[in-house]
């Protein structure tokens, strides 16, 4: 696509020599916006205990440790410190409750349970999203939008295949594994305890799960609907507390499948900790994805695709098109557009009802990010970010972009994990294929285009999970959503999530 | 042979000016629903709004009393002095001179005429001119124009072009608003290449506008936020800014800061005035008052306070 000249150009290009200051975009404070905060209650308690066998029981350690807001650094609850013991009694509960009640229930009365999750985490969704957005750091905005309602979503979709599990595999039976180990990242607390333990509960599973040490409240928040909804005791059981304690969950042998999302690396040394078992396992690792921006795209969606891909969540997310793979052609206008739109997303309060980019989930993520950010200068990349007024207390960062990037780059191959756009440039479609799929990821990418016969064949080419066709970061239940190469194995969510959660017999 | 079909001549002009993404666009436009707008950004936003509105009468029994009673209006909507006057009323050529003696000469609300046979723009050229002259005569400052979305669809766009020029000639000093009709265009390529085909040929200062608030569909904000980009990549190419003036369908206070937050965003401080951003609307303005009023008392008026009914002028 040409960009915007007519046949006066030289003209005007002339006056602007003369003296004419070059056109610019004033995004200053004429109108500025008030405050907004979101008010509802999230109805946190000083103290959280361990839920274990449909009860909450102290920890055997008797220790806690405190969840705090990474938005202003202040503390929000306590949270029990989980053991071995404790594991051992969660692992108890969890094979009683299969064998006596939840293995041998009709599918049909499961299902009545999950969608009665489903109305009460509906029913306390401002809640849970306000409580949500403490624990995280992310905005009100995307937890009461996306986040709650997806949560609900996936409860909603499994409960509906509860009862239909002898048409998921035609010709073969579905059996339940029996307890299996759960194990979820702090980017999407809530979504990921509902997307792990739905498909689960569904296929007759019961459930011994881990929330991550930085957001660990909406799980335990969530045992309380487990209660209101009578779910039989030890169905799900929620064990907080460090990263070793989850490394003794998955070691457990009692453990009969293995599910988890988080980091390649900590992915690789659990693999390693269970050869040779015959535990079953799904792994939800990192993502370097490719955004890849056609010349005949419509550039301005394009970019509104490319701020989702990025800088939703502050880029914490998976499957972040953390990559922007632009034509040359449309590189130089694809730019001057992002940046525009980058100077009105509202850095700020995540509790602000107009905040559109929240706090980075802890001081360690913070700086993690910050080294990426030298990296990136470093290694000769040119850094651009939007003017920013950074709040005096919580782990903030400005949306940022980082152009002239080669894929010898550090930030170009690893997973920063945060709202850092490496943008690269491509002459070619096969070009494009070839640096989009030169990772050690694949979990997903996006197309933009005009021509519906490159996406399809963009789709069959790439190598990663999900392909998006002129949107980014978009989710449903019935969608599976899993990696290639070291992004993971196994999906989750839609018909194929849900028979990794069983045996064909 | 080819290159001069029509057809080829709306495929360049796309591929000059770029495609819209329906899909995207709408999913834009759904975030600024959920900015939350309160306390004294609300008034501003109310305040700005009043000053930005094109208070319109456009019926076949319009009268001159009528339109007395608009420009009243239109110079005082509401008893607080801290509420300003409209950017101007907007009245069929017939009715510019009853609108120029209600207002006077010396005044700070504008006339702003609909001509070239609107809403249809069914008339001979010549019939057009003519009448845009007329209405410039009687007092207008501003007039409205339709463009020939007959040529447009069938891909005269030279006539099309040729016809704002036309237009444009001879309005005078008047500032020239160039109607799309949006909804007759139907698709955002189209709107996106018919604002280009406009903005070409008028000055610094006019406007592009929706729709002329006859037909089913008007001011959207996925429509506004085409002819807003439009405007914006055209003024970062050529350094000359268009104002935009949505019309029609806008009827709420709520509406209307939605929109702004559109132009914030998009456009930024430069276009959040009235020489650059107006509102064809009628009903509005009764409802931005009642929310100044809302955010003065604490309480909502009852409804007989503010009429619900544009007739109430």
């Amino acid at each position: 696509m040409a960009t915007l000249t007519t046949d006066k150009k030289p003209a005007r290009s002339a006056s602007r020599a003369n003296g004419r200051p070059r056109p610019e975009l004033i995004f200053g404070d004429l109108w500025e916006f008030d405050p907004a905060p979101e008010t509802a209650d999230p109805k946190l308690k000083p103290r959280y205990d361990l839920f274990i066998g449909g009860k909450f029981v102290a920890p055997a350690s008797g220790k806690y440790f405190d969840s705090i807001n990474p938005a202003n650094e202040q503390k929000l609850a306590e949270l029990a410190v989980g053991g071995a013991a404790d594991v051992d009694a969660a692992y108890q509960a969890a094979s009683k409750a299969f064998e006596s009640v939840w293995g041998k229930m009709p599918g049909k009365e499961r299902g009545k349970y999950l969608f009665r999750i489903a109305r009460l985490l509906q029913d306390r969704a401002r809640e849970f999203a306000v409580a949500e957005t403490m624990d995280n750091g992310k905005p009100i905005r995307e937890t009461r939008d996306f986040d709650v309602p997806m949560a609900a979503a996936h409860f909603f979709y499994h409960g509906g295949w509860a009862d239909k599990l002898d048409y998921a595999a035609p010709g073969r039976r579905m059996a339940p594994l029996g307890v299996v180990a759960q194990v979820i990242p702090w980017n999407f607390p809530l979504l990921m305890l509902s997307w792990k333990i739905a498909p689960a509960l569904a296929a007759g599973n019961c459930v011994v799960i881990k929330p991550a040490t930085n957001t660990p409240i909406n799980a335990v928040k969530l045992a309380e609907i487990f209660q209101d909804a009578g779910l039989p005791p030890g169905v799900v059981n929620v064990i907080t507390g460090p990263g070793s304690t989850g490394g003794l969950m998955m070691a457990h042998p009692s453990a009969a499948k293995i599910a988890f999302t988080g980091s390649t690396e900590v992915g690789k040394v659990i693999m390693r900790s269970v050869a040779g078992t015959e535990k079953k396992m799904t792994m939800e690792l990192g993502g370097k994805a490719a955004n890849i921006v056609f010349d005949d795209a419509p550039i301005d969606q394009a970019v509104e695709g490319i701020v989702n891909g990025i800088f939703f969540n502050q880029g914490q997310v998976c499957c972040a098109g953390s990559r922007l793979l632009v034509h040359e052609s449309v590189a130089d206008l694809v730019v001057s557009k992002l940046k525009n739109r980058l100077r009105v997303l509202r850095v700020g309060d995540p509790l602000d009802k107009n905040t559109d980019v929240g706090a980075i989930v802890s001081r360690a993520q913070l700086d993690s990010i910050q080294e990426y950010l030298d990296i990136g200068v470093k290694e000769g990349a040119e850094m651009w970010q939007p003017p920013f007024r950074r709040p005096a207390k919580g782990f903030f960062l400005p949306p940022t972009i980082f152009t002239g990037v080669t894929m010898s780059h550090r930030i170009a191959r690893e997973e920063i994990f945060g709202p850092v756009l490496s943008i690269l440039t491509f002459r070619t479609v096969e070009e494009a294929i070839e640096k989009a799929n030169n990772t050690a990821y694949g979990l997903s990418a996006g197309v933009w285009t005009d021509k519906g016969s490159r996406i399809l064949k963009m789709s069959t080419e790439l190598k990663a999970g999900v392909v998006w066709a002129n949107t980014f970061n978009k989710f449903d239940p019935t969608s599976p959503f899993g990696g290639y190469k070291e992004s993971g194995f196994g999906r989750e969510g839609g018909r194929q999530g849900l028979l990794d959660y069983a045996k064909l017999v | 042979m080819l290159a001069n079909s029509p057809s080829a001549a709306l495929a360049r002009l796309f591929d000059e000016v770029g495609t819209v993404d329906c899909v995207g666009v709408e999913e834009r436009v759904a975030k600024y629903t959920t900015r939350s707008i309160k306390k004294a950004s609300k008034v501003k936003g109310l305040k700005l709004a009043v000053s930005m509105v094109d208070l319109t009468t456009l019926e076949g029994k319009d009268t001159p009393g009528k339109v007395a009673s608009l420009c009243r209006k239109a110079l005082r909507p509401h008893e607080d002095p801290g509420v300003p006057s409209v950017a101007a009323v907007c009245v069929y050529p017939a009715m510019v001179r009853h609108a120029r003696k209600a207002l006077g000469s010396d005044t700070a609300v504008r006339i702003a005429s609909v001509a070239t046979a609107f809403p249809s723009g069914q008339a001979p050229l010549k019939t057009r001119l003519a009448e845009v002259k007329a209405a410039v005569a009687d007092g207008a400052d501003e007039i409205d124009m339709v463009i020939n979305r007959g040529a447009y669809l069938a891909g005269e766009l030279a006539e099309v072009q040729d016809e704002i020029a036309a237009v444009s000639a001879a309005r005078g000093d008047a500032t020239l608003k160039v109607i799309l009709e949006v909804s007759e265009l139907e698709t955002y390529d189209n709107i996106r290449a018919a604002s280009f085909l406009a903005m070409r040929v008028i000055r610094e200062g006019d406007f592009i506008k929706t729709s002329t608030g006859k037909t089913s569909l008007n001011a959207t904000l996925g429509n506004n936020q085409v002819m807003l980009e439009a405007i914006r990549d055209f003024y970062l190419d050529t350094g000359v800014a268009i104002g935009m003036k949505p019309a029609g369908g806008i009827r709420t206070a709520k509406q209307s800061l939605q929109f702004l937050i559109a132009v914030k965003e998009t456009l930024g401080d430069a276009w959040l005035t009235n020489e650059r951003y107006r509102f064809g609307a009628s009903a509005l303005l009764n409802d931005l008052l009642r929310q100044i009023e809302t955010q003065k008392t604490g309480a909502y008026q009852a409804p007989y306070y503010f009429s619900d009914a544009a007739e109430s002028y």
